[in-house]
């Protein structure tokens, strides 16, 4: 009984080998085994369901406020000429509408300030003080966030809404993509200060993206295009191993 | 010689629960150090004084745990499937077939916890009343399955902080609870360690116990308590006054000598019999080893 039972086991456990060993050796997605990347994705999945846009990040007194640390340079130019700086919003392929948004038109949608807590993947996080405007404003200036391209609030027409937003630096080199909940969730921000003054190039000067919903990855800094589309954007860190998804 | 007894001990469910646990506990702990690494700044500090880093530079030179933070996400978020739904439904099963009698904490248990230290370290001579889980092993395996849940809670709260964010709010904020889900990763290895520690105590044939369910009981005197176990077939063991003792052998197991590999119960004897016994429940656990 003794011989039994152990053989039994035995082989249970070299089942459990063998479906480690080949987890490990499948093709990859994105730097990860296809099955993790199914995985992720099956996550990512209960989390589109299960999102609400009326939860928000938790908010903290201004006083709790700090600059973070200069964190990821990639896409960022130093020397940007702010002066000759425009934000291209552009919408569908089939409308190849764009528009060149300036910082003045930017400051001139309302301007919502906020005190919430940057979440980098890496495991930090910081309270910091940001104003900006809604990206979901935005989209409905524009009213390149959706499908028709006519020129309605998105947030009010939601079966025109395309699915996704994606962002990237002028030189595009960091890009990141959104769903578009996530992108129009009233805490998404097109961020123009940081702790009451304007962003410094570090920082992503002249605007960056602020998301409290998802992970510091998508708070993308030095936006150079805005771009609403049906196709699931390429997403920089994504291609790394992480989850496209990054949702909090 | 008297034959020796075969006595069922650990239920196939309990079999499963635990050796699905093992490795999927380690995958957590393997692919959450990866994680860690990418801000690893917790230490156990007095004063001003770091007492320890967690990790010192030896660990890391160890152990290749180095800018893996998405392998280790992709598994974290991979393998938490499997170690929820096992310990969920170990919890269940437990308090479904009455085993949880024989585990969860009575009020005799904090101060026959103290006599099984007492009795481990060698300061307590007599011998300890025989039960299947002695005092210190219920805090032990209650308050794993306890951290357990709280390492899930802890979890959700960092990884959906913004939809959980009451659940955040609850354990201190987003940093406290990633410090929290850390420490109780680092209770499971201070469990793991004492726990090979006991098991190889305890011998051979407690250990197999654990894989094949059943255990050699001997023929010996004496009596032990065993709590009711409401589902029948489970509960095994005997009771009846028999005189003179052997140490039970068998061919497959070899010979144990309960007393000094024993987790808490120094020499006792058991008898064997055919049958079940029925004690009451608040009286006292089942006995048994590690």
């Amino acid at each position: 009984m003794s011989r039994r039972g152990f053989v039994i086991a035995g082989s249970a456990g070299l089942a459990g080998v063998g479906a480690w060993e080949w987890l490990v050796t499948r093709g990859e997605e994105g730097g990860l085994p296809w099955p993790l990347r199914r995985v992720l994705e099956f996550n990512e999945r209960l989390a589109t369901g299960g999102f609400r846009a009326s939860r928000f990040s938790p908010e903290f007194p201004r006083a709790r406020a700090r600059m973070p640390r200069v964190n990821g340079q990639i896409g960022l130019d130093p020397s940007i000429d702010l002066d000759v700086w425009r934000v291209r919003v552009v919408g569908a392929a089939d409308h190849q509408a764009a528009s060149l948004i300036t910082l003045a038109e930017v400051k001139a949608l309302p301007r919502v300030e906020m005190t919430t807590e940057l979440r980098c993947i890496e495991g930090w996080s910081t309270v910091v003080a940001w104003a900006g405007a809604r990206l979901a404003d935005l989209a409905a200036k524009t009213g390149l966030a959706n499908r028709s391209g006519r020129p309605t609030d998105p947030r009010n027409s939601p079966m025109d809404l395309l699915r996704y937003a994606s962002l990237e630096t002028p030189d595009g080199k960091y890009y990141i993509g959104l769903d578009m909940a996530s992108a129009l969730h009233p805490q998404t921000l097109v961020c123009y200060e940081m702790d009451g003054r304007p962003l410094t190039p570090e920082h992503g000067a002249p605007l960056r993206l602020v998301i409290p919903v998802k992970y510091g990855i998508k708070s993308l800094k030095q936006i150079g295009t805005i771009r609403f589309t049906d196709v699931r954007p390429a997403d920089y860190w994504a291609e790394r191993g992480y989850d496209w998804y990054a949702g909090h | 010689m008297i034959m020796p007894r075969l006595e069922r001990k650990h239920s196939l469910a309990t079999r499963l629960f635990h050796w699905v646990n093992a490795p999927v506990l380690a995958v957590m702990i393997w692919s959450g150090v990866l994680i860690y690494w990418a801000n690893d700044v917790y230490a156990i500090r007095v004063g001003g004084v770091t007492l320890f880093k967690f990790f010192p530079d030896w660990f890391y030179r160890l152990f290749p745990v180095d800018h893996r933070l998405a392998e280790g996400m992709a598994w974290h978020f991979t393998f938490m499937w499997f170690f929820a739904i096992n310990g969920v439904l170990y919890v269940a099963y437990t308090a479904w077939s009455g085993e949880w009698r024989e585990l969860v904490p009575n009020r005799h248990t904090f101060a026959e916890a103290w006599q099984v230290v007492l009795h481990d370290l060698g300061i307590r001579k007599q011998p300890l009343p025989r039960r299947k889980f002695n005092g210190a092993q219920r805090l032990a395996y209650t308050g794993v399955v306890g951290m357990g849940a709280g390492s899930l809670l802890t979890g959700l709260a960092i990884y959906k902080p913004v939809q959980l964010a009451w659940l955040t709010g609850i354990l201190g904020g987003y940093e406290l609870a990633r410090a929290e889900h850390f420490a109780l990763a680092c209770g499971y290895v201070v469990f793991f360690v004492i726990h090979i520690v006991q098991v190889t105590r305890a011998g051979w044939n407690n250990f197999r116990a654990m894989v094949i369910g059943v255990e050699v009981a001997r023929d010996e005197d004496a009596t032990y308590e065993r709590s009711r176990i409401k589902r029948s077939g489970l509960a095994v063991g005997a009771r009846r006054a028999v005189g003179g003792s052997a140490i039970g052998c068998t061919a497959a197991g070899g010979c144990t000598s309960f007393g000094a590999a024993a987790t808490g119960a120094a020499t006792t004897r058991r008898a064997a019999t055919a049958g079940t016994v029925t004690t009451d429940a608040a009286t006292g656990g089942a006995s048994g080893l590690g």
